[in-house]
């Protein structure tokens, strides 16, 4: 098992590095374009929650932990951040079959996650939101 | 994320290049909300356009929703890994993609 994480600012900003940081890791591994696309949309999804909510209206840090596993190949990374509690998993899924007329706008993100991960798990431990996701590659 | 507006009369094709997610929608948003303005038949070109996140899908449904009282829209060029997103998300149900 290989780890590598780093630590930022949760901010929007920061979403590109977190990314190229994770895309590094996914180059190795020679991850399919669309696996690697499904995981990018996962981050900007993810850490850009924990940007837009976690510490709000301050600015805290996150920590992005890419874990790689050979056999079979999988990814897993691991969001966390000590900003306010808040289990995402706990949000209804939104109604992907209503007329754009009723449709809410948002609530997307986490179902297009869970759609394109095979697994994501979270639990709050410490004072830390720990939000993971894998991906089988 | 660029976008090109090409304007004739109230016919208006909008090419996207890069990627519409957190760090971009509010810029897409800040040139297409206003570019529709007095428009009745919109092109969204995403031959460009490498992927597309929430925050991207939300821009595109405030465009839809008013384009539908104003007239029609279409995406042409779509990418296999964006009409995933949009299949997924039920927006190629509601949305004319090409």
């Amino acid at each position: 098992m290989i780890m590598r994480e780093m630590t930022v600012d949760a901010t929007v900003e920061n979403i590109p590095a977190v990314t190229d940081f994770v895309n590094r890791k996914l180059e190795e591994l020679q991850c399919p374009p669309k696996s690697q696309m499904q995981i990018d949309i996962a981050i900007d999804e993810l850490f850009g929650n924990i940007s837009n909510y976690a510490y709000k209206p301050d600015i805290g840090p996150a920590t992005v932990r890419v874990e790689v596993e050979k056999h079979p190949v999988a990814v897993t990374i691991t969001f966390i951040d000590g900003g306010r509690q808040f289990d995402p998993l706990s949000t209804d899924e939104p109604d992907v079959t209503l007329p754009a007329s009723e449709r809410r706008i948002g609530g997307l993100g986490l179902y297009l996650v869970r759609k394109t991960m095979d697994e994501i798990t979270y639990e709050y431990r410490n004072g830390k939101n720990i939000l993971k996701i894998r991906k089988n590659i | 994320m660029e976008i090109e507006l090409k304007k004739d009369g109230t016919h208006l094709d909008a090419v996207m290049h890069g990627r519409i997610d957190t760090a971009t929608s509010a810029e897409a948003e800040s040139i297409l909300i206003p570019a529709i303005e007095g428009i009745d038949d919109l092109v969204l070109d995403f031959e460009d356009i490498q992927y597309i996140s929430s925050a991207g899908l939300r821009v595109l449904l405030l465009v839809y929703k008013k384009m539908a009282v104003q007239g029609e829209m279409k995406l042409i060029h779509v990418n296999e890994m964006v009409r995933e997103v949009l299949d997924i998300t039920g927006f190629l149900d509601i949305m004319n993609v090409e």
